[in-house]
């Protein structure tokens, strides 16, 4: 799936990363605990998260993540923008709630991935 | 690559927001260095669980990171109070961490488990009241 197809199913805002918006993804991955995202997480190319914090970033980037998701309304703070301009990685904005906007990126195919035991 | 590189990052224990700064510093001078990108990222998840958990429970601390043609050695060393009883620290979903850090993202317990999981060597030399030095090792 296009980022771009996920911004417009999510109803979403595009904060940084205009750019990336012609980029595919195949799989993501939702939660609010970093340290899971960083223990469960492979290839997943898409953070969902209502985590507003530096460390969001952070994760991403260490886990080679194209694309964040702020669900709920949430909104980085500038100091999270600059650093997700500095590692290209597109910040979405949906007024969806967590499970809702999983559950409209899986069911456009948008798939999770299989947990690494 | 015939001969070692060594990086040295200071982690500063004040600060949560900054936490993860040398491990992104790392990542770039990896991807320099040209190696693969499985290996880049098992040494970037485990040098940056390491590093929220100095912030979290040590203070801060010193990163030592040594690159040669094997592998990927790192070497996080801390003066904060120690861990008591290792092998339950290992255990997924243990945590002695306050629970302000877990509305932060951290604390669930899988800091340990992550770093061992994404290294192919781990030490763990600690004595409470003294400090933690653990050293990871991720080969090619």
């Amino acid at each position: 799936m296009k980022i771009r197809t996920m911004k417009e199913l999510l109803n979403a805002e595009v904060i940084c990363g205009e750019d990336g918006l012609e980029n595919h993804v195949y799989s993501a991955c939702g939660s609010d605990m970093m340290s899971d995202v960083l223990a469960y997480v492979k290839d997943q190319a898409v953070l969902m998260t209502g985590l507003v914090n530096s460390q969001v970033i952070r994760t991403a980037e260490m886990m080679d993540m194209h694309c964040i998701v702020f669900v709920r309304s949430k909104k980085p703070t500038a100091e999270m923008i600059e650093l997700a301009k500095e590692s290209g990685v597109v910040i979405l904005c949906t007024t969806k709630r967590m499970y809702e906007a999983c559950g409209i990126l899986y069911s456009n195919g948008l798939v999770g991935n299989k947990v690494r035991a | 690559m015939s001969e070692q590189l060594t990086f040295h990052f200071d982690v500063d224990g004040d600060n949560f927001t900054s936490a993860g700064q040398a491990s992104v510093m790392m990542k770039k001078n990896l991807r320099q260095l040209g190696i693969s990108p499985d290996t880049i990222r098992r040494v970037s998840i485990a040098m940056y669980e390491g590093e929220i958990n100095m912030v979290i429970h040590a203070g801060g601390g010193v990163a030592d990171v040594t690159v040669d043609e094997e592998g990927v050695k790192i070497v996080l060393e801390d003066h904060g109070p120690g861990i008591k009883d290792i092998e339950q620290a290992m255990q997924e979903g243990f945590s002695t961490a306050p629970d302000n850090i877990r509305s932060l993202g951290f604390g669930a317990g899988m800091g340990l488990p992550n770093m061992k999981r994404y290294t192919d060597t781990m030490e763990i030399v600690s004595t409470p009241g003294v400090g933690t030095c653990i050293t990871m090792r991720v080969n090619f």
